[in-house]
């Protein structure tokens, strides 16, 4: 049982549905946007396709799907690697410097595509 | 180091993903361009038609190729299928063959 305070649900089982949940997600939202520009792109019609309520729906729960993603599989990699066994008393130190970055950076993330999706 | 084909498969997953939340970065710059303006738009392509930039839409798109398709394998397995340690390297030939000839293609697309 985790009991680790920094993962994303609390539990290893949730966090383990939470990563193939937004994988999906993500799969599907990556996979349209390559169809899409396989059909070719033009300014006009990409312009009108994030337009559409629905596609800025989707945009955005791909938007969340990749933090709570990276969340999750970020966490997985440092807490195996940047830990106190690894490196000593410092690899807590950095583990929790990594954590705390990489929120920031995909909090970033979330806020930059929400103003690309609205125009803002 | 001396591993298992498995073992390296999974290194790999995590490096890609790891790289690939770096390369998100490039991809919503990409869409913020695209998106901005038609003279934005113009520009974008104009840059993506830099060798430079091409090598790095390419990486981005191989990590993408390689880590969705052993995720891929992640689900199927999760079902209960190749879970033996023959099913297991079965399982990685496959997605890195798969893998190779998309990257390839994207390759060919790209360029």
């Amino acid at each position: 049982m985790v009991s680790s305070v920094t993962n994303l649900g609390r539990s290893g089982l949730y966090d383990w549905f939470m990563q193939r949940v937004s994988a999906v997600v993500l799969l599907a939202y990556f996979l349209f946007i390559g169809w899409t520009m396989l059909a070719g792109v033009e300014y006009e019609s990409w312009k009108a396709l994030f337009a559409q309520t629905w596609m800025r729906v989707f945009s955005l729960l791909a938007l969340v799907s990749l933090c709570a993603h990276a969340w999750v599989g970020l966490w997985a990699v440092f807490t195996d690697y940047l830990t106190e066994r690894m490196l000593g008393s410092v690899g807590n130190v950095l583990r929790l410097l990594a954590e705390a970055v990489s929120a920031l950076i995909m909090f970033t993330y979330f806020v930059w595509g929400i103003q690309i999706l609205w125009g803002l | 180091m001396r591993l298992p084909i498995t073992a390296w498969a999974s290194i790999t997953h995590r490096a890609t993903g790891v790289f690939l939340f770096a390369g998100i970065a490039v991809l919503l710059w990409a869409l913020d361009g695209s998106l901005s303006s038609k003279a934005g738009f113009d520009a974008l392509t104009e840059a993506l038609s830099h060798p430079l930039f091409k090598v790095v839409i390419w990486a981005v798109v191989s990590a993408l190729i390689y880590h969705s398709l052993a995720g891929i394998k992640h689900l199927i397995m999760d079902m209960g299928f190749g879970e033996t340690m023959a099913g297991g390297i079965l399982g990685v030939r496959i997605v890195v063959a798969l893998s190779v000839v998309l990257i390839l293609l994207a390759g060919i697309w790209i360029w």
